[in-house]
């Protein structure tokens, strides 16, 4: 950590951002995608109705972000454990 | 005795800088869920202002880099970190008069550094420290920021698109919540500690703290309560310009702005880096207009942005730099409260000033027409 510029933090930050930043939110578009598909019976679907019926498109919803809020956890996890001097 | 009444004025001018940092960055975490609705004004501040408390609370990090990183505690007086805030919150009002996001972690670093360089030269100032860990990240990432924006607007939109347009909006607002409560905690994580940093140094010059030592627990919660009281006052100019200036934002847009500002500044606190929220957050949003197909991005105001951000350093440092020779010249207790009148002054004038054109939670939002104040508030500062 003695030099000028860390290039190995730089580029922890861009690829975990890139993941953390990036992708968790394509991961929670996937799942609001998911709990908006038309289920069998619910032809009128009002527009800005969320859930749309599928059973299927539920489940993966469901899924994706139980996904997105254990990786929030995590990160939060482990800033706190790394921030008060515990390595 | 006049070392401790120098060092609770220096305390308190510490705090009001915090408030400062606070009031100047509620745009970072809530311009774009205020822009796109997704939260009301009045809840939006109160929603960043309790989860800046709790970020204060989680790290300690950057705390340490301020206080042990930039500038050698041995050489520092209380004269000169109380300089060094002075000319902070002088550079954070004229700022946030004319609306402009700039940073409020470079005027904290501008005017101590400046101040410690007026003081006692050069060779005071940890050149190595201040290089790696506030200017490299200072100029990266914004780009970085700019970079995960992009690609997550396109993803999110290459995921959204087939979707119902009432149930996007209202989908990605709810999303909206969530990652722009993630960036106010952010906010805490890095920007609260600075302050703690400084208070810190103050406590280490003044004898107070060995050198070396980490932050106690009253000043974690005197800055963390500072920031957020700072952070519920509400910058209204600045969020206008982040949120309506720069870019117009639909709900995915600003999601996916903020879920990168929001990781970027964590992983930041995590390496101690001292980076610039605003900057993050302004790289951000131009990213998410840059993923977006069709979106118009305003380059006249980020380049008017991209000026200030250069400045920022500089100018707080000289600001710094000027506010020590007065307290010097004057000399003693003396030259510190005169110093503090000045910034009073400074401040009352700066207040008065954005009086004339008034933006408030009530037309924060109006239409972008060029200048921070919407048209019908008054002349332009």
């Amino acid at each position: 950590m003695s030099g000028w510029i860390d290039l190995r933090a730089v580029w922890e930050i861009v690829v975990v951002g890139l993941l953390a930043g990036a992708g968790l939110p394509a991961i929670f578009a996937i799942g609001l995608r998911a709990l908006g598909t038309p289920g069998k019976g619910h032809v009128n679907v009002c527009d800005d109705e969320l859930v749309g019926g599928s059973r299927a498109g539920i489940a993966i919803a469901v899924a994706c972000f139980a996904i997105v809020l254990a990786a929030i956890a995590c990160g939060i996890y482990i800033i706190v454990i790394s921030g008060h001097g515990v390595k | 005795m006049t070392n401790d009444a120098v060092l609770a004025l220096v305390i308190v001018t510490g705090l009001s800088f915090d408030f400062t940092n606070g009031f100047h960055d509620t745009a970072n975490a809530m311009a774009t869920s205020i822009a796109t609705k997704a939260l009301g004004p009045r809840t939006a501040v109160g929603l960043s202002a309790v989860l800046n408390l709790v970020g204060a609370f989680l790290s300690l990090s950057v705390a340490a880099t301020i206080a042990n990183g930039l500038v050698s505690t041995g050489l520092v007086t209380l004269t000169v970190v109380f300089a060094g805030l002075a000319g902070a919150i002088v550079w954070n009002l004229i700022t946030w008069l004319f609306g402009i996001p700039s940073s409020s972690s470079h005027a904290l670093i501008g005017g101590v550094v400046g101040a410690t360089l007026a003081a006692a030269g050069s060779h005071a100032v940890k050149w190595q420290g201040l290089v790696s860990k506030v200017i490299i990240p200072a100029v990266l990432s914004p780009f970085i920021a700019a970079l995960v924006a992009t690609v997550g607007t396109y993803l999110v939109y290459r995921v959204a698109d087939s979707m119902r347009e009432g149930s996007r909006r209202h989908g990605f607002r709810i999303g909206q919540v969530g990652s722009a409560s993630l960036v106010s905690l952010a906010h805490g994580t890095n920007d609260a500690q600075k302050t703690m940093g400084i208070i810190t140094l103050a406590l280490i010059t003044n004898g107070t703290l060995a050198a070396g030592a980490t932050t106690p627990l009253w000043v974690i919660v005197l800055c963390a309560l500072s920031i957020a009281g700072g952070t519920y006052a509400g910058g209204w100019r600045v969020i206008r310009t982040l949120g309506r200036g720069l870019v117009e934002i639909e709900p995915p847009q600003g999601f996916a702005a903020e879920s990168s500002s929001a990781a970027v500044i964590l992983l930041s606190t995590h390496f101690g880096y001292s980076l610039s929220t605003t900057q993050v957050a302004t790289g951000s949003i131009l990213g998410c207009g840059l993923g977006k197909k069709g979106a118009r991005v305003r380059w006249n105001v980020a380049g008017r942005m991209g000026v200030a951000w250069i400045i920022t350093l500089p100018s707080a440092g000289l600001m710094g730099a000027i506010s020590y020779f007065i307290a010097h010249g004057v000399g003693g207790t003396a030259g510190v409260v005169v110093d503090l009148a000045l910034l009073i002054a400074i401040s009352a004038t700066t207040y008065w000033r954005s009086r004339r054109t008034r933006v408030n939670r009530k037309n924060v939002n109006s239409e972008w027409t060029g200048t921070v104040a919407p048209s019908g508030a008054g002349v332009t500062p």
